[in-house]
């Protein structure tokens, strides 16, 4: 479904984010992406669709070539879901028409269609009787609710997240979790950068470890906890899984 | 200071046979409103573009929005309506620059432009402020959903921007509207050019312009509640400006 192929990204002429990053996601398989800040963790995973352009290797999502000029990003985008830390709700529009406004624009939806569609996936995140309130109305972890409903309002074929419990405060990030855990076990295709461990344990299939740029492991999940094989990785498990 | 003070001349028969003097200063006033207005939504339309252009990626448009911005915001008013006025039609092919000495109403188109001119710059500078002061994350969610550029700032970055810059507009606005009075300057019989006719038919000079002042302030205030008004019903609950 996602092939990352020798991903090279710079900021600048110096500071290489990026160092010949090369993965995949198959179809329903969930990948956690973890390592210490600044590792580009978060890059990767806005290249994957474009957000953030990288300047050599190939990035193929579903069959088309995410860096090919010829393609067709708006509509590309939009078959892909993405949940971002801050959870960026459009703040001057009431929880439902976020959930509508790309149905609508982007896919061409009846208004009464996304409206349907969008009551159905609130019910599912537990939130529709906050359909009519603004974000800011909203706490933290029901605004995150929000934004993965936004995503899958556009029946994405693949779900994209970039630290979504990492602004939260702590007695929310289950909230969040158990609505990534039923999506998991529903087989969506995820790609997810978390430091959520136990996230992992639970659904991944696989884990990735990054560190300055580069895909330092990339094992199935039982490897990766039962015995990383890296120094670094190592280090980065004993660390957040100490206390 | 030996002045005599006649507050009865506003009901007196103003020189030229059409009506009082209080009749000649709402003229002034009205002209006053239409340079005030028509100028306002050339600076609102062309700010808006020129603010856009401001905040894009693209290199040509940001120096397009560059030299715009700091060709009409570093003339004074008053030479950028000398320029519109006495030296364009010179520096155009002689039949343009006849039809343009010739065309009725001249002042008042001529100040309605160059006025508009002059403020779409300072719209421009707003509006980009406002753009670059959202969230980076805004933009993103907006095209990780597959909206496109355009459609990203006309359902998502604009509508928020523009409240955030609705308090300096305000201002904007009322800077539109005082500058009607340069185009005197030009020969436009606005308010304040109403006024100093008064002035030289009557020689109540204080009279005259006391009630300019007068109103002037009064179109003011009715600017200032309007937008006040518009801002309280534009205002997004629980985000900044919202209670």
């Amino acid at each position: 479904m996602i092939e990352i192929r020798h991903v090279d990204k710079w900021y600048g002429p110096t500071f290489q984010a990026l160092k010949a990053c090369t993965t995949s996601v198959a179809k329903g398989e969930v990948v956690v992406v973890c390592g210490p800040s600044g590792s580009g963790k978060s890059t990767l995973i806005k290249c994957v669709n474009a957000l953030e352009p990288f300047q050599g290797g190939e990035i193929i999502l579903d069959g088309i070539k995410v860096n090919d000029p010829k393609t067709d990003l708006p509509k590309l985008r939009a078959r892909v879901g993405m949940v971002f830390q801050h959870f960026e709700l459009f703040p001057h529009l009431k929880i439902i028409e976020n959930l509508c406004l790309a149905q609508e624009k982007v896919l061409g939806r009846s208004h009464d269609a996304a409206v349907a569609k969008a009551e159905m996936l609130l019910e599912r995140v537990g939130l529709k009787e906050h359909a009519r309130k603004y974000p800011a109305e909203l706490s933290g972890g029901q605004q995150q609710r929000v934004a993965i409903a936004r995503a899958l309002a556009m029946d994405p074929i693949a779900m994209l997240f970039d630290e979504p419990t990492s602004a939260l405060d702590p007695e929310m990030i289950s909230e969040v979790l158990d609505v990534m855990v039923d999506l998991a076990r529903e087989g969506m295709t995820m790609m997810v950068v978390t430091h959520e461990m136990g996230f992992a344990r639970k659904v991944a299939h696989r884990v990735i470890f990054m560190d300055r740029g580069e895909i330092v492991e990339d094992a199935k999940k039982e490897e990766f906890f039962g015995s990383p094989r890296s120094d670094r990785a190592q280090k980065f498990l004993s660390k957040i899984l100490s206390h | 200071m030996s002045y005599n003070w006649n507050w009865s001349i506003f009901f007196e028969p103003a020189p030229g046979g059409t009506g009082t003097y209080f009749d000649m200063l709402l003229r002034g006033l009205w002209l006053t409103i239409q340079t005030g207005v028509f100028a306002w939504i050339i600076a609102l339309v062309l700010g808006s573009i020129i603010g856009v252009l401001r905040t894009l990626p693209s290199k040509t448009a940001y120096w397009v929005g560059f030299a715009y911005v700091e060709f009409f915001r570093n003339m004074p008013l008053l030479v950028q309506l000398f320029l519109w006025f006495f030296v364009l039609p010179e520096l155009l092919p002689r039949s343009w620059g006849l039809w343009l000495k010739q065309m009725p109403h001249a002042p008042f188109y001529t100040a309605a432009v160059g006025i508009g001119l002059f403020m779409s710059a300072r719209v421009a500078v707003q509006l980009a402020a406002g753009i670059a002061s959202l969230p980076r994350g805004q933009k993103q969610a907006a095209t990780a959903l597959g909206l496109t550029t355009f459609q990203a700032y006309r359902y998502v970055l604009l509508p928020i921007a523009f409240r955030i810059i609705m308090p300096p507009l305000t201002s904007e606005f009322l800077n539109t509207i005082k500058n009607t009075a340069v185009a005197i300057t030009i020969g436009l019989i606005e308010l304040t050019g109403q006024a100093r006719s008064m002035q030289e038919f009557s020689f109540q000079v204080f009279e005259a312009f006391t009630a300019a002042t007068v109103m002037y302030l009064l179109i003011n205030i009715i600017v200032v509640t309007g937008m006040r008004y518009l801002e309280r019903s534009l205002a997004i609950p629980g985000y900044i400006t919202g209670k």
